[in-house]
């Protein structure tokens, strides 16, 4: 066997598939893991490829933006496997990732679906290891947002893209955060209606910090086309809006909606109803996917939107040896931000240990990066999650969906067993210890837990609700495996 | 821009419960579903609430389901596949 660094990239997003491609760029021997059947990830998630035929060649673009990115990464991508330089385990989920004595890190795998394809191996080590693992929808809980036909406007934008499924006819979008636009979007394209888009801000926080979406101009463009689409299909675009409760017997089937003060306060007289509705798409913000990295004990901050993120050095490096991250997981920013970062990653792995990195190898994303920074930064305050919905809940309003633990129960168990953090609001109600280990509810539970503290209290909190022992509930056998294996 | 959405191109069939559907090969056991405007596929366990798709990303696991045998399968992960089995729990729990 050769020399070659081996890095391991978890993730085949933008940030997982450009941090691939440039470590192969690089030199060296790459494995790419990932939950997805398809590379791509979120933004470019994309109808199933023929099958026969070759891999990457024109998949289906519609809907997509930045689509001669992917393709040219995919085409960096299926070279390295054709090469044999990369190894592309899709269908795979990452449940636990070790550091051993020799700085080497381990991975744990287990097949993300048991109809899928088996893993070929259920442990990976590498010498480098780059997490890419992306966010999901923020949630905050509403009363009724617990019956079918409401999701996340991730979903509703995943099925169209990925399968060309309408989630609804008559579709309500709600939250805050320019990921909206792109939904509604592509839901009139899809020939969904999209009777309102209930935007929680009130935009202004735009005005303060104009210069940085003027630095992203291709930001701007998007948002023009979408604004265009908006006007053309006659899609109301409420701001300072939000959804006070969904109304429905067994499925979604009317939404109330009403405007909000400065404060944050519902206006009594300005609630409305939309009747006839028959999906709900919510999204405040998006959660990073962090576990794999808060496992390692990497160091970590809370961004301005409120989520935890990993600390990064200018080359994408945790204060984890050997262990970078890109994308999302080191603050919300977009796919384009999620390509430089993956690209610098993937330089940075690919570098011999005696190698110092070079500013001038990576210059063009570098600035990429600290631009889209800056937007972000200027999204992040003006897209604030609105402070409404505390008040807005109803004593049997569920907040942790999985264990069905109501906004009574947490409230109940703050005030009265003084469980002041989303750890001890688990210990005592359960919430945030059903299958999705507090994915959705961890945020919710520690704003309701910390009274809507938005400072030390609330992000130690959010912090705790990353601890997950494993990324996913795996068969007990594949522990019982794991801990009969000799200490490597 | 074209429409997204296409009509029923490659159908397949795959049987949900007692019942056969013709879905579109590609989609999810979720995506199949969604299209023929079924919702739940789940009751809760306390309140027996109905559940259906949720994050459509494998995060949630608000859409378990059964399929070909193999209880509490992510329904947004799993692709549909020619004579694949899927059992609802809202079925099971009918009179
Ligand atoms: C449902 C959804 C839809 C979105 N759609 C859009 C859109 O249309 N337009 C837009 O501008 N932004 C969209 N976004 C925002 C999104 O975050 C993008 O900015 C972008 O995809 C981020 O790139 P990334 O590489 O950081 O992560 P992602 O694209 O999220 O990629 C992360 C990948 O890692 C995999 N993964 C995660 N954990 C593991 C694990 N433990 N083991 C193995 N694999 C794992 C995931 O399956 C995924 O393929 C969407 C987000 C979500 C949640
Ligand atoms: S809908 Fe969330 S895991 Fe399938």
């Amino acid at each position: 066997m050769s020399q070659k660094i081996h890095v391991a990239v978890i993730g085949a997003g933008p940030a997982g598939l450009a941090a691939a491609a440039n470590a192969l760029a690089h030199g060296a021997q790459v494995t790419c893991i990932d939950a997805n059947d398809q590379p791509g990830g979120q933004y470019w998630r994309h109808r199933l490829e023929q099958p026969g035929r070759q891999p990457g060649v024109q998949p289906d673009s519609t809907g997509h933006h930045d689509w001669k990115t992917y393709l040219s990464l995919r085409a960096a991508f299926d070279a390295g496997i054709a090469a044999g330089t990369l190894a592309y385990l899709p269908n795979t989920q990452v449940w636990m990732a070790q550091q051993r004595e020799d700085e080497r890190i381990t991975l744990q795998l287990t097949s993300a679906t048991a109809a899928g394809t088996q893993a070929p191996a259920s442990t990976l080590t590498a010498d480098r290891l780059v997490v890419a693992t992306g966010a999901y929808d923020r949630q905050i809980p509403i009363p009724g947002w617990d019956l079918p036909g409401v999701m996340t406007a991730g979903a509703v934008q995943a099925l169209i893209k990925g399968q060309g499924v309408l989630a609804g006819q008559r579709i309500v979008l709600a939250g805050t955060g320019p990921f909206l636009l792109p939904v509604a979007s592509n839901v009139a394209h899809a020939g969904g209606s999209v009777l309102a888009i209930c935007e929680s801000a009130d935009l202004s926080g735009w005005l303060k910090n104009l210069k940085a979406p003027l630095a992203v101009p291709a930001k701007g463009i998007e948002g023009a086309e979408y604004i265009w689409d908006l006007l053309r299909h006659r899609i109301p675009y409420k701001r300072s809006t939000v959804i006070t409760a969904i109304h429905g017997a067994e499925k979604v089937e009317a939404v109330s909606i009403a405007r909000t003060d400065k404060t944050g306060a519902v206006i009594a007289g300005s609630e409305e109803r939309i009747e006839n509705v028959d999906c709900v798409g919510l999204g405040f913000g998006f959660t990073t996917q962090l576990e794999l990295l808060t496992a390692f004990g990497v160091a970590t901050h809370m961004d301005v939107d409120g989520s935890l993120v990993a600390d990064v050095d200018e080359f994408q490096l945790t204060s984890g040896a050997n262990v970078l991250a890109a994308g999302e997981v080191t603050g919300i920013g977009g796919a384009a931000l999620a390509v430089a970062e993956g690209t610098v990653a993937g330089y940075r792995a690919a570098l011999g240990s005696g190698q110092a990195p070079q500013q001038s190898e990576v210059a063009k994303e570098l600035k990429t990066i600290s631009r889209h920074r800056a937007f972000a930064r200027a999204m992040h305050q003006a897209h604030q999650v609105p402070d409404y919905w505390s008040g807005n809940l109803e004593e049997d309003t569920v907040v942790c969906r999985c264990e069905e633990v109501t906004a009574g129960e947490i409230i109940q168990a703050r005030d009265e067993l003084k469980a002041v953090d989303a750890r001890s609001i688990k210990s005592t109600t359960r919430a945030g210890m059903g299958w999705c280990q507090g994915r959705v509810c961890g945020y919710a539970a520690s704003c309701l837990a910390t009274c809507g503290d938005k400072h030390e209290a609330f992000a130690q909190s959010v912090a705790n609700t990353y601890k997950r022992p494993v990324s996913i509930p795996v068969p007990l056998g594949e522990i019982a495996d794991l801990e009969d294996s000799p200490k490597e | 821009m074209k429409p997204v959405v296409k009509s029923v191109e490659n159908p397949i069939t795959i049987s949900v419960d007692d019942a056969q559907l013709t879905v579109e090969a590609g989609t999810t056991v979720a995506g199949a579903l969604i299209a023929h405007g079924i919702t739940a596929w789940r009751s809760t366990r306390k309140n027996e609430r109905p559940r259906g798709l949720f994050c459509g990303i494998g995060a949630c696991f608000d859409c378990l389901v059964s399929i070909d045998g193999q209880p509490n399968q992510r329904a947004c992960m799993v692709r549909v596949c020619e004579g694949q089995q899927v059992d609802t729990e809202t079925a099971k729990e009918r009179p």
